[in-house]
């Protein structure tokens, strides 16, 4: 047991089981961002629960926190071992007669979700921060909707976040299907498994897609 | 037909080896692909050149002896097919072909397109055996019932070759699926119960230290594989592992 995380299997395995974590956190994330297209009130009420529920924001966010952390360090760790396993490349490799693009490239589409991440937490988690541990400002359960709905003014911000959901897109489309056989579960049921693991992979990024095109043509007044 | 091959040439395992070209004609499209690295040979022979050196044993498809890189995938283009099975046919007249070692920190090069693969002999040392006793009260295997899908699964695991395309095909060398495979092949018979925590866990020790690298479901070792082994038998490992290391 003391050695799993040592090796090969349990380092796959831990990439699995973090990377579904992070599965159900998008799934939860994206709902509540739906929610500012169905009712700026429910999305208000909704942020307001999730940025001051000391649960939420002392328990959770850590452990998504180090989740994230956890996800993408590893994925460094085993991607720097396995271009040690052969050191010398092939000058003809036809990859993509045997494997889908998808799977042979999850550290550029995780590099590319990394860089989005960077991007998502000056736009929001480092300002949140600030106005709750810093400033100490005073909470307006109201503020959530307007402030989310300005992050999206630049037609620029939004087309990152485009390219972003794209990559994630295609990062979920073979991480999501893979973990099940990563942690041991391949029978009649796999396939089956495996094209609802695919859809979720297309359908939420595409909802997030949505969402931010949705609130950059739905400007509010400043 | 006529063909221009680019052949990996390293003289040692030490030395620097280079892509070197050579032209040859006269090839026959029933020839196999080994046929065809005779002819070559034979006329390096007689022009006073160093024939090209690659592994090859049976010349069936069953020893796992032959090896080669071919155009890019292991094996050749073909499916289900060893080199030693692979016919000139699939290529074009006037066609260029690459043809290298397989590649992997675990499959040292010996000497041109000869790799070393006494690493899958040590993974197999670690554990992939039953012990029993021969002392002479020892019970008739066919005495003991087996589910027939049981059986059909561990002797589709039982048919790889041991031949390397797995780690040479997968992006990251990975040997899972060999391991997997010979883990399989007694983890799903009642006689492979006894070492089975010991045997996985050693098996992937094993694998871990011979410098493969890890597997990430790309799936290219199955598509590769001549003998057809399926993914199943890692998610099969897999499973074997976590439990024994709950265990252990």
């Amino acid at each position: 047991m003391s050695g799993l995380l040592k090796s090969s299997i349990g380092r796959k395995v831990a990439m699995a089981l973090s990377g579904l974590f992070l599965v159900i956190f998008l799934t939860q994330h994206f709902v509540i961002n739906s929610t500012a297209v169905i009712d700026p009130d429910t999305f208000n009420a909704w942020s307001h629960f999730m940025g001051t529920n000391p649960l939420v924001q002392f328990a959770l966010q850590p452990v998504l926190i180090f989740g994230v952390v956890f996800h993408f360090v590893m994925g460094f760790v085993l991607e720097l071992q396995n271009r040690k396993a052969r050191p010398v490349k092939y000058a003809n490799y036809k990859g993509g007669e045997a494997a889908p693009w998808t799977s042979r490239n999850m550290i550029l589409s995780g590099l590319v979700i990394l860089a989005f991440l960077g991007l998502h937490f000056y736009d929001f988690w480092i300002p949140e921060m600030i106005h709750k541990y810093v400033e100490f400002a005073p909470e307006d359960p109201t503020r959530y909707y307007a402030e989310t709905v300005h992050k999206f003014e630049s037609p620029v911000r939004v087309a990152l976040y485009v390219i972003s959901f794209v990559l994630l897109a295609l990062h979920l489309w073979h991480g999501f299907a893979s973990t099940f056989q990563s942690v041991g579960f391949n029978n009649a049921y796999s396939k089956a498994l495996s094209k609802f693991a695919k859809v979720w992979a297309v359908a939420i990024p595409v909802g997030f897609i949505l969402i931010a095109v949705y609130l950059h043509l739905n400007q509010i007044p400043h | 037909m006529k063909l221009t091959l680019k052949i990996w040439r390293q003289k040692n395992a030490q030395a620097k080896g280079q892509m070197v070209t050579y032209p040859i004609d006269g090839i026959d499209g029933d020839m196999s692909f080994l046929e065809m690295m005779d002819v070559l040979n034979n006329k390096l022979i007689n022009e006073g050149e160093e024939p090209v050196v690659f592994d090859h044993d049976c010349r069936e498809g069953i020893c796992g002896s032959c090896s080669m890189f071919i155009n890019g995938e292991a094996h050749g283009p073909d499916r289900l097919v060893t080199t030693c099975q692979l016919h000139m046919r699939k290529f074009k007249d006037g066609e260029t072909i690459t043809i290298e070692p397989f590649r992997a920190d675990g499959f040292p090069v010996i000497k041109d397109l000869m790799v070393d693969r006494s690493a899958f002999d040590r993974i197999q040392h670690a554990g992939g055996f039953i012990s029993v006793n021969t002392s002479g009260n020892t019970q008739d295997a066919n005495s003991i019932p087996i589910e027939k899908a049981d059986a059909d699964d561990a002797f589709a695991a039982a048919t790889c070759i041991g031949c390397g395309a797995c780690v040479a095909s997968c992006k990251n060398a990975s040997a899972m699926l060999f391991v997997s495979a010979k883990v399989s092949q007694f983890a799903l018979l009642p006689q492979g119960q006894v070492e089975a925590t010991d045997r996985v866990l050693n098996m992937v020790k094993q694998m871990d230290e011979e410098g493969f690298g890890n597997c990430t479901n790309t799936g290219a070792c199955e598509v590769e594989c001549p003998k057809g082994i399926s993914l199943e038998n890692i998610a099969r490992m897999n499973r074997e592992y976590l439990s024994a290391s709950l265990k252990g």
